[in-house]
This record gives C-alpha cells, structure tokens and sequence, in this order.
C-alpha cells in the first residue's frame, strides 16, 4: 500500500530548532551566562573589578589564544581522534618565527610562511601516523610532542630572536574597542562552523566520528578526513602560537606547556559538549567553554588564587565537566 | 510471490565460482544466476559459503576462480564501490548507520547533493522523503535522529540508503533476524514492491518459513557446494533441510516435558517493575523450559536484565528458591546459581580475542571459590569435559573464539555458564544466526539441562522454536506479562495476545 | 576425576588429567613476547661491545639498581592497561613519594618506617580515587590520571613552595643505595634489586596465575561481558589502579635512594612506563599482555638510554627518542595483531 507524501516546504520551527541543535551546547551557554553574571557579583564583593573595560578586554585577549587553538582541537575530537602536540607546537611556531623574523619587517611573509608549513608538516605527520600506522590518537600525538619537545629544548633554552613591532599589530591592535585578535577568532570560528555544518566535508567529519567503518564503507575517505582535520588542528596551534609571539615580542620554549594548550583546549572543547568519542558536538559550545575557561581564571586571579593551586583546579575543572556530561548521558539513556 | 516469467538472460549470473581463505576451500564452483524481479534465497548452514558467495557478489572478495556477469556481460570488481556503481546493492545484517546523525544524513552519507561546496540539505530531504514513499513508508520524518528510532525503522533506513544507489539487484543478509512477526510482513509487503520495480533480490535467511513465504527459487548451499536450485513451490521444509545437513532429522524438537514432571519454583518476580517493565509477574519451575514470547520492545531482554540484575528491579519481590531476595547485579543473581546467555553473544557474551578455555571459564573464575559450586565431590571443573558435552568444534581449547563459527561461539557461552551449575538459566535468542544443526544441538542441551532439574527461561522470536520448546509460553507486551499459553499453542494465539490493538489481528 | 580443591584464589585448574598444559600455556605467552626479549638481548650486546665490563656483575647488578624504579612502574602499569585503561599518574606519585618522605623524615630515622606506611596509604587513596573517577564518574582514564597528575603536581609546589625542602636518612636510601656484601657469585648484590625480584615475581604471580589476573584480561577484552559473566569490572579497575600506585610509590622508594630531591622527581617516567609495557607487548586496548615482556620493555628502555648517552647524544634529545620509541612500539604492535588474523 504506496502512499505518497507531497514534500512540505519546512516551517520555522523546524528551520530554527535545525539550525541551533546543528551548532552546539545549549547547556553551556547557559552556564556560561550563569558565571558571567555569578563572576561579577563574586567579584564585586571582594571588591575586585569585574566589568570594566579593560577586565572584560583581557578575558577576551585571553580567549583568543585558546580559542584558536582550541577549534582545532575540536575538528579533531569530531572526527574521534586527539591532539597532545598542540602545546609544544605552540612554542616550535614562537620560537621558530621570532628567530626567523629577528626583528626585521620585511621576514615577516617569511616567517609566517615556514610555521604554518611546518605546522602544516605536523598534523600531516600526526595523521599519517594515527591512520596509516594505526597507532592510538593519544599516544601518536603525545608521542610527537615528545619528539618537539626534544627538537626544541635540544636548541633553544631561553627567548631567541625577536619579532618586529610592526607584526605586534595583531596582537595589540584594534578597531575602535574590538583587538583585531577577537575578530580573528571570531572570523574562524564562523569559517569552521560554516565548515561543519554545511560543507560535506563537515558531514563526513561527524560521520567518520561516528563511527569510522560505516563512513568508510559508504564511500567516504575516512582516512583523509581524519588526517585534514589533524592538519588542520596543528594549524590552529600554529595561528595561536603567531598570535601569542605578538604579544611577547620574542618566543621562548616553555610558552606551550606553560599556558596547558593541550589540556586546556581538550577541556574547552569538553566543556562546550562536545563528545570525546567523537560525531557530536560543534564550535559554538567549545567557544563558550574557552570563556567559561577564562572567567574562571581571571576569577582565580582577582582572588589571587596561588599559581599551583590554579593547575589543581583547573584538571578538577576538566574531570566534573566530562563526569557531569557522562552522568548527563547516562541518565538520557543513550 | 513475483508472477513475472524469468526473462531470457539473468540479471545477474555466478558460474564456477570458487574461493578459498588460507588454504581452506570455502567455495567450489557455485554456480547461481538471478533474474529481473525475481527474489533467490540462500539457504545453508553455517560454514556452507552463503556469506562469502554474497560478498563476493557485493564487491567486497574476489572470486578464486570463476566469473560473474551482468545482464550477459561480464565483470569484476575490484571494491564495493565498484559493485555499487553497477548496481549492486547489499544490506549487512549489522547495521551500518550512524545514530547520531538524522535519516536524511546517514542515507545520502558519502554522496551528499551539493552545490560546490555547500551542502545542498533541501534537496537531500526531498530526496530522502520520495525514497520513503516509495517504500510505502509513512511517517517517519527525514530529520529524525537515527538513534532514536526503533529497529524495525532502522532496518528501512538502511533499505532506503541501499535503494538510494538505484540498485537492479540487492543483497538482503538476514534482514529478519531482530524484526517481530509483525515487522517481517512489513519487510516483505516492501520487497515485493521492489520485485515489481524489477529489481533483483538475493536473500540468505535461516528461517526457512519465511524463505517459502517471499522467495520464488531456493538455492541450497552445502559445504561451499550448490546442492540445488528450486522453485520454492516445488519443495517443503524437510527436504530443504535434508539438503543443508544432509540426513532427515527426525524431530525437529526434542520432546517436552511430561506435565508434572516440574519441580518447585525456582524463580519467581511478583508485580516486578524497572524502566519500562511494570506488574510483571512470572515464575519458572524446575524442571520447565518458559518461552517469553512477544513484539520487539515488549519488554523480554529487559525482563531478562532485571531478572539477572543488569538493572535491578525497583517494585516488587523477587523470590528465588523460595527465599525473598533483592538482586542488584549480576554477581548476586551468579551466587543464587543463576545463568545469563545475552542476545548478543559477541558483544556481550565473549571476549572475542581470548581462547575457548578463558572464555568458557569467565564466569567461573568471576566467583570467589567460596560461592562456587564447581569444587565439590565431582571435582575441579575440567573445560575439556565441558566442550565436548556441549559439543564445541574448535581447533583446541586455545583458539580464539573470534574465529569460530556463530553456532560454536553460542556454545562456548553456554559452557561458560554450564561451569557454574546453575538452577536457573536464562537464554535470550539462543539460536538466532545459526545453523539448523547447532541449532537442534542446542535445543537438545537445553531439554536436557531441564530433565535434570534446570529451570530455564527461553526468550525467542522464533515462533516455532517457542512453540516446540516450550512447557509453557508467557506473552509479553508493553513492558508486562500479557498472559500465558499452554504448551503447544498456535502462532496466532501467541500473535494475538502479544499485539497491542485490534488493527494487528492474525486471522 | 580429582578431589583435591584448588587453594583459595588460584585459578581454577583444568584438565589435571594431561600434563604440563599451564606450562605450555605459559609458554606461549611468552612466544607472543619474544621480540622485546630479542631487543633486550640485542641492546645488552651493542652495550657490551661498547663497555666489556658491562657483564661482569658488579657493573651489571648497578644497571638493574638503575632500572630498579622503571621496572616495578611498569609492572604496576601493565596492571592497568591489561583491564582497559591507562595510568598517567605514577610519575607524580613518585615526586610525591620522594618530596614528601624528605620533608616529613627530615633526617630522622626513627620517622622512616611511619612515613612509608603513610605514603602506600597515600598510594593506595590515590589509587582508590583514579579507580572512582573512571569508573563511578566514567570519566576516561587517561584524563582521570592527567588530572590527576596536575593534582599531584600542583599540592607537591604548593607544598614545598617550588623548593623542596628537608633530607632522606640512610635508613630511607637503604633500598635504594645499600646491597648485601659478598653474597657467592654476584659478590655485592643491591637491596633494590632482591626487591625487584620479589616484587616482579609477585606481579607475575598476580597477572598470570591467579583468577584475579585473568578478571583484569577480561575486563580489558571486553567490560561488558565481563560485567555480564560475574566479574564487578569497577572493582577490577579499581584494583588495578591502585596496584599501579602502590608499584608507584615503591618505586620512588627506591628512587628517593639514589637521587636527589627536587620537584620534577618523577617528571615523565609515566610515559617511560606506557612505552616499556608497549614494548613487552601489551595491546593498549586492554586483554592482552605479559608481565615479564613489560619488564623486559622496561629494561630495554634503560638500556637503550644508556647506549644513547655512550655514543654520545644530549640527554634533550631523550625525549624525541622516547617520542619515537612510543609510536614506533605501538605501531608494531599496532602491525602484528593485524597480520596475526
């Protein structure tokens, strides 16, 4: 018994509820609005200053560095793989383009171009290895991380080189109140959402997440997903290590490690819902989860929250977000 | 049944076809050939070639030997892509669908309508929407998530992803296996409508019943050998079954139990409930093998579950051996000697990488010596003992239980248990996906196991082995019991106390 | 048939009829592991042929003294990645262990036996909490243990304010530096590594002859069987991750004997320990592995870093050989199972 159904033009409704479910992390925004809000009045009673221009700036500043790199960090955890080796490539691209810039405008192109080709030489490495190699994501990356670690502190123990005042124009410049750097990371963080969510690339990539033997079998090049992504990641860290030079004048080798890219962009991304096996989850989520990231910190520091005790924190902060989303699951049924 | 008259050249033609894997001869000159409309069974046992000589027909293997053509020409494929882009179509029995992700994705995965780089969704839905319809299927909406919906939904959307190739020939493994009665008319009412559209179908399936009731030709598989091919109006289950083993079997069940010949009760739920499952009321003697008959979704595996303590009842008593008792794992059910054989014996009921002897020890070795009953007069348990009395084949005890067949896995699993002396044993789906002799093998373990004092609870969708196992049949439906049979019932007594409304009535 | 019950906790025997089954068994166990024995043996050769004294006992017995610390970490990490999960934690555990028993011992050694105790306990809620947070919280092990690593870190700077303080008594270093004197053939043989024997002997004995043991393979080969045969998989997790510290704090035990005290103590043995039980031949995916091959992966790591530092190579470069060495285990493992099928 055939009946044919006449093809409905969508109502709003299901357009909206399309569009916003396609994005991310309902949940998180509203946590994040709940901290913003629950920042200021905590700060406003300990008598720091919260919402001033300058604060909010430099949460936002702070964001940017993550942010990047922690969208990278989030193709790659669509597609049911990971990146360790973000921080330490953070700090080859600091140290790399300062000494290759040395203070002279006209190495700037030159600069920019060798980093983001060794980085892009990275992720190649690192997908390569995860795909081909079939070795696990985790001790793949770790394991390039070690071998950057090694490459690096084996050459350059201390600042080296300099970058030209001229390029700390994206770190430091702005239009009208807005740093160049969070158009930046505005501007990519539309790019990849565009990216996952209307390309087919993006379909594959959540496919592939999903599970990766039935994206294989219905034709899709998982494999090469898998290693565009890691490019793609190791170029986000190479972005946030050009953009954090800016700022420093000079890279040095501890830059990576010291600002915990690699965990902390993991626990962005978490954060912001997206499912660390991979095929769910989306941008808008890990970029609230960057700035939930940075209030806290910039909490811990008005309250001036010992350095050490921060890192504590900060892995407790990483364990309750995948606990209570795991908790969250289990309770759906799923 | 198609009454279209086979045309002159085949669709699709398999000659000599021969394969081997490591120097074991899996297939030797099989020779098939499928016409336009036309649904082909294979039928076989395990191990008789059905699911290489379909891969092979997929793109997935390359025949040894052998050729295949299409419409009278010849071809090779080198990949399944390839037979797809002929128009080969095949439908695994695992689902290939990813459950986080909408119909409408996961249908047109790998092929998405674009514009450059833009996704072109609109199109995708249409598309989506008219290969629904064209199934005859209402209702089901292309931007629903894959995961959420039942199995029998999921099984059309596979079908729909196959067909969204355009396929002139489609390869069906099993489809029924996780489908209710009800479901599998459904299925067929769908295949038929694919006969009409010309296309060609080749189905493998255990269940020969079903096999007469859609198949126009039957092509019988032994060890890698085409026995014959008829027409299924030429021939009747036994000698379709006498083909596949080769000798007549005389029962086809073993005989039940005499009445009154049970024990006490051994296990018993009064108004049990958990999730889904609510008044539940059920009692199993020893000595009595109770099939739990019932739709997809009435709630049997989760009765089983909670039975087992997977997930513990939350109402209710639970009295096993006459003694009140909560049981809220599954270590508290194995220290009241009860047993456990899951649906899905390779996700849940093996560790697939380990040997024979790990496997069929696993629960055994799970109990603290003090709760085992293993060490006692009749002494340490010997696996050798165990395999042999359930009849396992493997090359020895060391082997991996990922390389035996369907039928032997099942029967590591219920060594496993075995080892543990159980009183109660519960068996989900014992047979399903396995050939007709280890299937009466089994059948005839668990009659024995009962004969001496076993208690056992069967949960089948196999009406006839519900029927001709049972002692006494519960329905369930909608999470409760929905009445009980005696032994012997009809299928249409069973039908009709496990459908919900008056619409599902099997007259 | 035999009569006999089996001791309590060992495994239930089988077929007592035909001889020798555990040991041919046993034996090919061992089979699956034969290349990290190969490497060892090859490692121990290039070694030799670079320093001949290398095999004479005194020199010999100071490299299993050296490699004392990584061999039990990877006897305890094995433990966890057989039942499924990893334990990045121990590394830290060990700076604790050696930070902790300098500050609270401070060189008085009646306080020596009291602060061991407290540091297993500590060892052991460690454990106890990587166990419940993975498992009850079903948060993925290895960020359960990278968490925890921080924790770890973070108290062991808050607490000695980046410089640690205090000294180890000799009583303390006694494991790790003092040997029993002329003992026939090997002359002077170090305490550490009659505690390696004993404890390495101990984890076989745990892994590979008890039911316990065989609950952790199949926890690791597959949980949801597992759970649904009988076995309390979080408690075999649990279990394992609290061997893995208790393996942990030994270690700096007899670490704390031949170093000195700083706070990067332990920095990185934990990625030491995965690589060594990689290389014995363990499938990171759990359900698979033997005890001797990840304490031959072990001391062929050792051996390996010894070899780089007599031709001559920075010890930065250390880490982007160790980098390599994970991958390029894992990857071969990786190879093996495939072509195994």
């Amino acid at each position: 018994m055939a009946q044919r159904t006449v093809p409905q033009p969508l109502n709003l409704r299901e357009r909206y509820s399309s569009f916003v479910s396609a994005s991310s992390g309902g949940p998180i925004t509203a946590v994040l609005l709940v901290a913003f809000f629950g920042a200021w009045a905590l700060v406003a009673a300990t008598g720091g200053d919260f919402m001033t221009i300058d604060n909010i700036r430099s949460m936002l500043i702070r964001s940017v560095a993550l942010g990047i790199v922690a969208i990278g960090q989030t193709l790659v955890i669509l597609a049911g793989s990971l990146d360790l080796s973000v921080a330490y490539l953070v700090s080859v691209t600091a140290v790399l383009s300062s000494v290759i810039m040395d203070g002279d405008p006209s190495r700037i192109a030159v600069g920019v171009v060798v980093v983001l080709a060794v980085g892009a030489l990275v992720g190649l490495v690192n997908g390569l290895v995860i795909t081909k190699l079939r070795v696990n994501a985790f001790i793949a990356t770790l394991g390039m991380a070690l071998i950057l670690k090694g490459l690096l502190t084996a050459s350059f123990d201390n600042f080296s080189g300099a970058v030209p005042e001229e390029y700390q124009v994206l770190g430091y410049g702005r239009i009208g109140p807005f740093p160049w750097a969070v158009l930046l990371l505005a501007a990519l963080g539309g790019v990849v959402w565009y990216m996952l969510n209307r390309t087919r690339y993006g379909h594959h990539l959540f496919a592939v997440g999903g599970d990766f033997d039935t994206a294989r079998l219905s034709g899709v090049r998982a494999d090469w997903v898998i290693i565009r992504a890691h490019i793609f990641c190791s170029l986000t860290a190479v972005m946030t290590g050009l953009f954090i030079v800016s700022r420093l004048r000079a890279g040095a080798p501890w830059v990576g490690p010291d600002g915990a890219y690699d965990l902390q962009s993991i626990a962005a991304v978490v954060l912001g819902g997206t499912a660390l096996a991979g095929g769910r989850g989306g941008v808008g989520g890990t970029i609230a989860g960057v700035f939930l990231l940075a209030i806290l910190d910039n909490i811990f520091n008005q309250l001036g929250v010992n350095t050490f005790l921060k890192d504590v924190l900060r892995g407790v902060v990483l364990i309750a977000a995948i606990a209570i989303y795991a908790v969250q699951r289990k309770r759906a049924g799923r | 049944m198609s009454d279209q008259t086979p045309r002159a050249e085949p669709l699709l033609e398999l000659r000599g076809i021969s394969k081997s894997f490591f120097g074991v001869q899996v297939l030797r000159e099989v020779d098939l050939d499928l016409h336009s409309g036309e649904v082909h069974a294979v039928v076989g046992e395990n191990g008789a070639g059905k699911s290489t000589l379909m891969k092979i027909v997929a793109g997935a293997y390359r025949p040894g030997e052998g050729e295949t053509s299409i419409d009278g020409e010849a071809v090779a494929f080198h990949s399944v892509r390839e037979a797809q882009q002929r128009g080969i179509g095949i439908i695994f029995q695992e689902f290939t669908l990813l459950p986080e992700r909408t119909v409408a994705q996961n249908i047109f995965l790998g092929r998405e309508p674009s514009q450059g780089l833009r996704v072109d969704r609109r199109a995708m839905e249409n598309k989506t929407r008219e290969l629904l319809s064209s199934l005859g299927v209402e209702g089901l909406s292309p931007r629903a998530v894959v995961g959420t919906l039942s199995v029998a939904q999921q099984q059309i959307v596979e079908i729909a992803k196959a067909l969204s190739l355009d396929p002139r020939i489609l390869v069906m493994d099993e489809p029924t296996a996780a489908l209710s009665p009800h479901e599998v008319d459904s299925l067929f009412d769908r295949v038929r409508i694919l006969q009409q559209r010309g296309i060609g179908v080749l189905y493998i399936s255990h269940r020969l019943k079903e096999v007469f009731s859609i198949a126009d030709r039957i092509t019988v598989l032994k060890d890698g050998r085409r026995v014959d091919t008829v027409a299924s109006s030429d021939v009747t289950t036994g000698d379709l079954v006498r083909m596949m083993v080769g000798r007549e079997l005389d029962h086809y069940f073993p005989d039940r139990a005499a009445p009154g010949a049970m024990g006490d009760v051994k296990l018993r739920v009064t108004n049990g409930g958990a999730g889904m499952l609510h008044e539940v009321n059920l009692e199993v003697r020893a000595g009595e093998i109770v099939g739990l008959a019932g739709l997809q979704g009435s709630g049997r595996t989760e009765l089983a579950r909670s039975l087992f303590g997977a997930v513990p009842f939350e109402r209710g008593t639970v009295e096993v051996d006459g003694s009140l008792t909560k049981v809220r794992s599954p270590r508290d059910a194995m220290s009241l000697h009860m047993g456990f054989l899951t649906e899905d014996r390779k996700s849940e009921g093996l560790v697939l990488p380990h040997s024979v002897r790990n496997n069929a020890l696993l629960a055994l070795r799970a109990l603290r010596p003090s709760r085992r009953r293993a060490v006692n007069s009749a002494g340490p348990v010997s696996v050798a003992d165990l395999s042999k009395r359930v009849d396992v084949r493997a090359a020895s005890l060391e082997q991996e239980v990922r390389y035996l067949s369907g039928g032997n896995q099942q029967k590591v699993v219920l060594a496993k248990w075995l080892a543990t002396r159980p009183d109660v044993l519960i068996f989900d789906e014992p047979t399903r996906g396995i050939d007709v002799g280890a299937k009466a093998g089994i059948h005839e373990l668990m009659r024995e196991l009962a004969n001496r004092g076993v208690a056992v609870l069967m949960i089948s969708s196999e009406l006839p082995e519900v029927i001709g196992m049972s002692d006494r049949i519960v329905v369930m439906r909608g999470g409760t019991v929905a009445g009980e049979l005696p032994a012997g019932s009809s299928e249409q007594d069973i039908l009709l106390l496990a459908a919900t409304d008056a619409e599902q009535e099997a007259s | 048939m035999n009569a006999t019950p089996t001791a309590p906790e060992r495994s239930v025997s089988d077929e007592p009829a035909v001889k020798g089954s555990s040991a041919t068994r046993a034996l090919k166990t061992l089979k699956g592991t034969a290349p990290v024995f190969v490497l060892l043996i090859i490692l121990i050769a290039l070694i030799a042929q670079r320093t001949p004294v290398f095999l004479e006992p005194p020199v010999f017995l100071a490299f299993l003294l050296q490699a004392a610390p990584l061999v039990l970490l990877a006897c305890g990490q094995l433990f966890v990645i057989v039942s499924g999960e990893f334990d990045l934690s121990v590394g830290s555990l060990m700076t604790v262990t050696v930070v902790a028993a300098a500050r609270l011992i401070d060189g008085d050694p009646a306080k020596t036996y009291p602060v061991f105790v407290l540091l297993f306990g500590v060892g052991l809620l460690v454990g106890l909490i990587n166990g419940f947070v993975t498992t009850r919280l079903r948060v993925p092990s290895f960020i359960t243990t990278l968490g925890m690593l921080l924790i770890l870190d973070g108290a062991v700077n808050f607490w000695t304010g980046g410089a640690p303080r205090g000294s180890l008594p000799d009583n303390f270093r006694v494991f790790g530096r003092a040997a029993i004197e002329d003992f026939p053939v090997l002359g002077r043989l170090p305490y550490a590594v009659i505690v390696l024997v004993v404890l390495g002997a101990v984890a076989i004995y745990i892994l590979h002859f008890t039911d316990f043991g065989r609950r952790m393979m199949s926890t690791g080969g597959n949980p949801v069987a597992s759970e649904l045969s009988g076995v309390n998989v979080a408690r075999v997790k649990t279990t394992a991750f609290v061997l893995s510290a208790l393996f942990a704090v030994a270690a700096g035990i007899l670490y704390g004997g031949f170093t000195n005290v700083s706070a990067r103590v332990g920095e990185g043995f934990e990625l030491q320990a995965i690589s060594a039980v990689v290389l014995g031949g363990a499938l990171l995916g759990g359900g698979r592995g033997s005890m001797g091959g990840a304490m031959a992966g072990a001391l062929s790591l050792v051996a390996l870093f010894r070899l780089l530092n007599l031709y001559g190579y920075p010890q930065e470069i250390r880490d982007a050989i160790q980098g390599l060495i994970i991958i390029a285990a894992v990857a071969l493992a990786a190879l093996r199972s495939r072509a195994a099928r």
